[in-house]
């Protein structure tokens, strides 16, 4: 006889799409807030995209932000309520585009919050079109022929854009193994540590997946996170305590 | 409490700090810039926060952020900044937070320039933002009616939970006046509905609180019509055998209430209807003036006019309303005088 263990957190079933790695990256987070006995003082802050549709089913408290500014509701909050996790939780569209700066710039001040910033190559909720972190060539509904990188840039790397901040803690991690995954709960656990003990920013970036836009099934969809998207954003901790520890 | 010599901005500032704000979020920008300048002393010294955010945009998502904590939050702003704030305060005010914000005019439409104006009066009033919401507007006249009306501002924006605006201009914002400051306030941010961690309780969602709300257009429009009803603030200056009454506020009631004074002295009969509240425009007021007016005349800072509507719809048109516009060019309140004569001697 065996039990089925879920977080209390998860109060409802999901309503991503089949195969989404959002589920995924849920539980995690769950599962590290309750393990911190964090899930009572728990507020975190998205915006706009497929991340929303955890408002109904993640039982933390919840600011929705304007699209791509949840990185400076978090930053309210967390500056009048120091003694709570604040975290954002946002897709590569809202917080790596429209909210570049509001991300960046929580980052830049070393702000006592913990971003976890969902790559998965594409803007979901509007139905698949080109996100900062498209891949060269990628096709997406507004890049048919694929991502002219000529034209439209590279792929944004957030991780580039602040391993050389003195924040606390930077790491990227992917949904596509079991042993990604539960190196993804050590980074997100970091990440909510370093947070709590008043380390500074914490980023944790996740690669994951898309099966509905990317219109791949979920072996292709797994197999591209490994083989195509880790080449291009390396898994790994970058910063920790303001050091680089990737060099 | 003694009175003090201070500039309107910083007067303003002070004001917010003892009204018990504890949180501004802002970006420089002229003619408001005292503002963040005085409250990133200040603000700490009070035990609150100042950020200088790195844009507007950022500014005001971070006053959504302590707002929704439950604090007293506020930023200020002007022109194209002011322009800037307006997504986040229509999230502010559909997610239901108290929150206070200050537009100091500045003139012009796109860059503009630094100097005083009042072109931003539909912007204020209707909703700068997308959506069904409206600001409560206060226009103070003075650098004392500023630090007033700051308190009034955070606790109306308490009672109805909504952003209020306090629509001032670069003359009231950059004159030094004597004032009297009000004591020092503490605010409790423990509201109900402040996230802080649920802490056993359900888990708390601030958002556009139409997904939550049976019959949302009635309440909605419910709770507008109450602030319309109930907050129309205005004085009036010997407007009951008025000849003519000119309609202004902010800096431009000061020049019509020398105007006024320059008329009466002269035997014309003029008075002054000076709106405090510009949303709810004082539509009551309109009842304490002589029944036999011959014309109101709307005198705006703006190349554009913008309050003559409002005066229009308050006054039912029973008699008729010009417009003596400024724009670039503050009115000598002689002139004012001049056109109101030349009105009444052309229904002559």
């Amino acid at each position: 006889m065996s039990e089925k263990l879920t977080p209390k957190l998860l109060v409802e079933p999901n309503k991503f799409c089949p195969g989404c790695g959002h589920g995924i990256i849920n539980r995690v987070l769950a599962e590290v807030l309750e393990e911190s006995g964090l899930a009572d003082q728990a507020v975190g802050a998205l915006a706009v995209g497929c991340a929303c549709l955890m408002m109904d089913t993640f039982g933390t408290d919840w600011v929705q932000a304007p699209h791509g500014r949840a990185a400076a509701v978090a930053v309210g909050v967390k500056r009048m309520r120091p003694e709570c996790c604040v975290f954002t939780y946002q897709g590569d569209g809202d917080s790596m585009s429209i909210g570049f700066s509001e991300t960046l710039y929580a980052a830049i001040r070393n702000e006592n919050i913990t971003a976890i910033l969902v790559n998965n190559g594409i803007f979901g909720m509007t139905g698949g079109q080109m996100a900062p972190t498209s891949l060269p060539g990628q096709k997406t509904t507004t890049s048919p022929k694929g991502r002219d990188a000529a034209t439209t840039g590279q792929p944004l790397n957030m991780i580039d854009q602040m391993k050389h901040l003195p924040i606390g803690y930077l790491a990227r991690g992917s949904v596509a193994s079991a042993k990604d995954i539960n190196n993804l709960k050590k980074y997100i656990k970091t990440a909510i540590e370093t947070q709590m003990n008043g380390g500074g920013y914490s980023m944790v970036e996740v690669l994951s997946f898309c099966p509905t836009n990317w219109k791949m099934n979920m072996e292709k969809s797994v197999a591209h996170v490994q083989d195509t998207v880790k080449a291009i954003f390396p898994v790994g901790e970058f910063v920790k305590n303001g050091e680089r520890t990737d060099a | 409490m003694s009175r003090q010599l201070m500039k309107g901005n910083d007067a303003l500032s002070e004001a917010a700090v003892r009204a018990g704000c504890r949180f501004f979020g802002g970006y420089p920008i002229t003619p408001q810039s005292e503002i963040p300048e005085y409250l990133s002393w200040r603000m700490p010294e009070a035990g609150g926060t100042f950020i200088q955010a790195e844009s507007e945009l950022s500014g005001v998502n971070m006053v959504y952020g302590a707002a929704a904590a439950g604090f007293r939050a506020m930023t200020s702003s002007s022109g194209p900044g002011f322009s800037l704030l307006q997504e986040g305060i229509s999230y502010i005010a559909s997610a239901e937070l108290p929150a206070v914000f200050v537009d100091v005019q500045r003139y012009g439409s796109g860059l503009g320039d630094i100097f005083q104006a009042q072109g931003d009066y539909w912007q204020a009033t209707r909703g700068g933002g997308h959506g069904d919401y409206r600001m409560l507007v206060y226009a103070p006249a003075s650098v004392q009616e500023s630090v007033d009306l700051v308190s009034v501002a955070f606790d109306k924006a308490d009672q109805y939970r909504n952003p209020t605006l306090i629509l001032s201009d670069a003359s009231i914002a950059q004159m030094m006046e004597p004032v009297t400051l009000p004591e020092m306030r503490e605010h409790d941010p423990n509201a109900d509905w402040a996230v802080r961690g649920k802490h056993g309780k359900p888990f708390k969602r601030v958002t556009s609180t139409m997904y939550y709300i049976e019959d949302f257009d009635a309440y909605i429009k419910g709770k507008y019509d109450e602030m319309a009803e109930a907050e129309q603030r205005w004085e009036s200056v010997r407007v009951d055998d008025a000849d003519v009454v000119l309609v202004a506020y902010g800096i431009s009631s000061r020049i019509c209430r020398e105007a006024v004074e320059i008329a009466r002295g002269r035997g014309v009969r003029l008075g002054l209807l000076r709106p405090i509240t510009l949303w709810p425009f004082p539509a009551k007021a309109f009842a304490e003036v002589n029944p036999l007016v011959k014309a109101y005349l709307s005198v705006e800072l703006s190349a554009l006019p913008k309050m003559v509507e409002d005066v229009r719809l308050a006054c039912e048109m029973k008699a008729p309303v010009e417009t003596f516009l400024g724009g670039a060019h503050i009115p000598e309140s002689s002139a004012i005088v001049e056109r109101a004569v030349a009105i009444l001697n052309a229904q002559r």
